[in-house]
């Protein structure tokens, strides 16, 4: 097992630089002038040519690209001009608050989903299928930024249940409670789409092994129906449902970007989203760089727990 | 064509494409339709509530229409999300041809660059693209399209890979075609369809990610608007003027609707394992619909007495009789030997015993089954499952299959003796240790905690048959437990069997295409053929002096021990189809001895002697020696 977790740790090292690179290639699409970008466009030509210098842009690509890479695995992501601070730090602050959003969504629409699935599968063409089907289709079919803007009109503004927005309140204490009651909103909004595509999912995951002879051995064995889909059916479809999961993470992680826009949720997403219109490059980069990153750490956890499930794979 | 047809016999589907079939239209006539300008802004008019005067859906926070906006939006998200579908549709399909048709290292770089690409969080990636290229409509337009290159690359690549090495590829390069000619007649037709299912499951994700991005201001610029940027400008004044978020949310939430019931439509009909049905779950216990008085038991002294069975297969519109009516008693202690060719129904016949035929398409339509006095056809679920396993257990043939691979046999058998008996864990498991013993797997207090993948063949059967003896069962039924084994495994499990059963006072129903295994265990035996008993008797007096022509020419097929130089006889013909049986004898059209009396009526099973029972009119002469 420790061997097998230890290749995977090796095997992710190209996939993250290759990330750096395709990274370092968009932008270095960027046309015009970062230096002029950053200085704006009254800026004297010897301006322009210092900063350039400065920022070593005035070097080969290739060059640049190992300048960029050896100072990130220092820590040194560059400074964001609109913030005037590191990179790393703001990255860092941010990116636990989409932690916090992304993750409570991510546990929601992993039980969620294949519950549902599971027990729209065992009930297939009853009415629990059905409901379950059409609500599943209406899921995937609603963008998560209208859904949370209808959530905020309803359970925020018209029954009060909830904050309208953000992660804390502005007085008041900063407790679990606090968080709880502000996150419930994105955190649903954000897990619905994941939901739907979970258990549509695990629904023809369970029907492809529900017809297997395992399962026809285990009601031969006198096991309670019960014990029939939830320990033999589901463990077997859980090999084909879990790196599902690990792509929904993704989906669930980067489209929390629309969600902290609506809910003004202070987590990286927003935070990118206003470095793209102030065209501050370097905190696009290293943000995008961070949460790659740690979207492939995530990726092999979701692999070693495949491989915990299935003795098949360790062998 | 069928495809449409089958199309349009999907309900939900039709009502998509008349949805978006509407939507498209009503896009396509927005220039035509006589709508105020969308740009004109009307500060003194804003916010303007819904079925205001000259104002269908009231006007925004500028005071422009809303109603004019929303078709004009409309068709700009329609027109940039199929844009964006139709170019990640044609790029990744000509990467991934490239990739699947080459191979070799062309495939290994072009697909580690697409792994490379779909190791990113999907709406990071396009958020990096407009951050380079700076917002706007068309830029957004690009990112959406390259982010789902990869998801085209790798699909049609599968696909081509499997097409690029069949003989129809082969012969068109030997006849010295071009690759690109190749390609284009060859390949290309084999891989629109995959094209099309993909485009019509991806092309709603691409509308919303565009509406997303022009949502998030990314996308298109004001003052031209699409449904994202609309809603993206409502957003300030949701609270006071819901009505302008409504109208393009809800727009965006029909369309994409529209599109996914159709995209599921076009998937089902292009996917020929829907299209079959094939993917019906069974239920917990047969379905049971007898229209007929329930038989009672016949045999006296049996400890499991089957009556008049009949199970049927309901297959779309077509009825399969697998069983027509078929009565056997086990008795206690004694082997009862099932012979039959494949599809005889012998299997059907065990499964139906405890309601263990795959429902749908089975239906058990008629008989009963007596087990201890109580009939289990038509009995309540849980009445059946207490029974299976614990009074009537089953052994499978297969035993890479019936095992499941994630748990360890031990876990397995704890759980077959834990279902019937509530003992502790650990006392379930020292008895699954002498159940092991018991069916001569060595080392069996190590081996309990293998999964099956680590097992031979011969010892996962032996598992399969510890499993079945978990709770000393009265009967086992045996559905050729042997058959997936090979001969010298073969024996050693059917002189456990004969050994566990003498020893412990089993009754076992063996189900078997095999002459050879019934001499060797069975006391009785029962012939079937196209769901019926042809002939059943003492299995000496059969094997001796079959009495029904079909009896004599199965044992005819099985080779006799140093006889190799005799011609091996087989059965000429191929067994009725059990949906469309022929009346009278239903061996009729094999028999050599048929006569005219065969072809006619219901022909009967009818005592031969005290012990042997035979369904011919024209039976063998008993005492005839076996041809």
């Amino acid at each position: 097992m420790g061997s097998y977790i230890l290749t995977r740790l090796l095997s992710a090292i190209p996939v993250l630089l290759g990330l750096s690179v395709i990274v370092f290639l968009i932008m270095a699409m960027i046309p015009g002038d970062p230096a002029t970008a950053i200085l704006g466009s009254y800026a004297t030509p010897e301006n322009v040519a210092k900063l350039n210098r400065d920022l070593g842009l005035d070097k080969p690509l290739v060059q640049r690209y190992f300048i960029w890479l050896g100072n990130m695995l220092q820590g040194d992501f560059g400074r964001s001009f609109s913030l005037n601070r590191p990179v790393l730090d703001e990255v860092a602050e941010r990116f636990g608050a989409t932690l916090v959003l992304a993750g409570t969504a991510f546990v929601i629409c992993s039980a969620l989903g294949v519950a549902a699935g599971v027990v729209s599968a065992a009930r297939q063409y009853g009415a629990a299928d059905k409901a379950i089907t059409f609500a599943v289709l209406l899921g995937i079919s609603i963008p998560s930024f209208f859904l949370g803007m209808m959530m905020i009109l309803i359970f925020a503004v018209n029954l009060r249940l909830f904050p309208v927005s953000g992660m804390w309140p502005i007085y008041g204490a900063r407790d679990a409670a606090a968080l709880l009651r502000h996150l419930t909103l994105p955190a649903l909004a954000l897990s619905v789409v994941a939901t739907g595509v979970i258990a549509r999912l695990a629904r023809s995951a369970m029907l492809e092994v529900l017809r297997q002879d395992f399962v026809r051995t285990a009601r031969a064995k006198g096991v309670h129906e019960r014990g029939v889909i939830w320990r033999h059916a589901l463990r077997a479809a859980m090999v084909s449902i879990i790196p599902v999961l690990g792509i929904q993470a993704g989906f669930v992680l980067s489209g929390a970007v629309y969600i902290e826009i609506v809910f003004q949720w202070p987590g990286v997403g927003r935070m990118l989203v206003d470095a793209i219109l102030k065209r501050d490059i370097l905190l696009v980069q290293g943000g995008v760089v961070l949460v790659a990153a740690c979207y492939v750490m995530f990726n092999i956890a979701v692999d070693v727990a495949q491989s915990l499930l299935d003795p098949r794979i360790r062998t | 064509m069928s495809f449409l047809r089958l199309l349009a016999r999907n309900r939900l589907a039709l009502a998509g494409l008349v949805v978006m079939a509407c939507v498209c239209l009503l896009a396509l006539v927005t220039p035509l339709l006589p709508l105020a300008a969308p740009d004109i802004t009307d500060t003194g008019n804003r916010f303007r509530p819904p079925f205001s005067e000259g104002a269908l859906l009231g006007t925004d926070h500028l005071g422009r229409d809303l109603l004019s906006r929303l078709l004009w939006g409309t068709r700009l998200s329609l027109a940039v999300g199929l844009a964006a579908a139709v170019t990640a549709a044609v790029l990744g399909a000509a990467i991934g041809i490239v990739a699947g048709f080459y191979g070799g290292r062309t495939d290994n770089l072009i697909m580690r660059g697409v792994d490379m690409l779909m190791a990113f969080p999907y709406i990071l990636l396009a958020l990096a693209i407009v951050a380079a290229l700076g917002p706007g409509l068309m830029n957004a337009l690009i990112a959406v399209a390259a982010v789902n290159i990869p998801f085209f690359a790798r699909n049609i690549r599968g696909v081509t890979v499997g097409i690029a090495h069949k003989e129809f590829v082969d012969a068109a390069r030997l006849s010295g075609m071009s690759d690109l000619r190749i390609v284009l007649t060859e390949i290309l037709p084999n891989v629109v369809p995959v094209i099309v299912i993909a485009m019509s499951t991806t092309v709603g994700w691409m509308i919303l990610e565009t509406a997303g991005l022009s949502f998030l201001g990314l996308g298109s610029q004001p003052p031209v608007a699409d449904l994202g940027s609309m809603l993206g400008e409502a957003r300030a004044a949701l609270i006071t003027s819901p009505h302008t978020s409504v109208v393009p949310g809800a727009m965006i939430l029909v369309i994409v609707m529209a599109i996914n019931l159709l995209g599921d439509g076009v998937r089902d009909a292009l996917d020929p394992r829907l299209k079959s049905g094939a993917l019906n779950r069974p239920l917990p216990a047969t379905q049971v619909a007898r229209d007929a008085p329930v038989p009672a038991a016949q045999g006296g002294a049996a400890l499991l007495s089957i009556d008049g069975l009949k199970t049927e297969f309901r297959v779309k519109g077509r009825v399969y009789r697998a069983v027509g009516g078929v009565d056997l008693d086990v008795r206690p202690g004694e082997c009862l030997g099932l012979v039959g060719e494949s599809g005889s129904g012998k299997s059907v016949t065990a499964l139906s015993v405890m309601g263990l035929v795959a429902s749908p398409p089975g239906v058990i339509t008629g008989g009963s089954v007596h087990f201890d006095g109580q009939d289990l056809i038509g009995a309540r679920y849980e009445t059946l499952r207490r029974i299976r396993g614990d009074r009537v257990a089953y052994i499978f043939q297969d035993p890479q299959a019936t095992l499941h691979p994630l748990y360890t046999i031990g876990t397995q058998l704890v759980e077959a003796i834990r279902a019937h008996h509530a003992v502790p864990r650990a006392e379930a498991r020292a008895r699954a240790v002498d159940l092991l013993g018991a069916v001569r797997i060595p080392n069996a207090a190590a081996r309990i905690d293998s999964y099956p993948h680590e097992l031979s063949g011969g010892m996962r059967q032996r598992v399969g048959i510890a499993m079945a003896l978990a709770n000393d069962p009265d009967v086992i039924i045996a559905d050729e437990p042997t058959t997936a084994l090979d001969v010298t495994v073969q024996a050693q499990i059917l002189a456990l069997l004969d050994e566990l059963r003498r020893a412990r006072g089993l009754a076992i129903l063996f189900i078997t295409h095999d002459f050879g295994v019934v001499a060797q265990l069975c006391d009785r035996v029962a012939v079937m053929y196209a769901g019926r008993i042809v002939e059943t008797g003492p299995t000496d007096a059969i094997l001796s002096r079959p009495a029904h022509p079909y009896t004599a020419r199965l044992m005819a097929c099985v080779p006799a021990p140093g006889g190799g130089r005799r011609r091996l006889a087989t059965i000429p013909g191929l067994p009725p189809s059990v949906d469309d049986l022929p009346a009278g004898c239903a061996f009729a059209g094999r028999c050599d001895l048929v006569q005219d009396t065969c072809r006619r009526g219901e022909i009967t099973l009818d005592p031969l002697t005290a012990d042997r029972a035979v369904r011919c009119p024209t039976p063998l002469r008993a005492g005839a020696p076996a041809s």
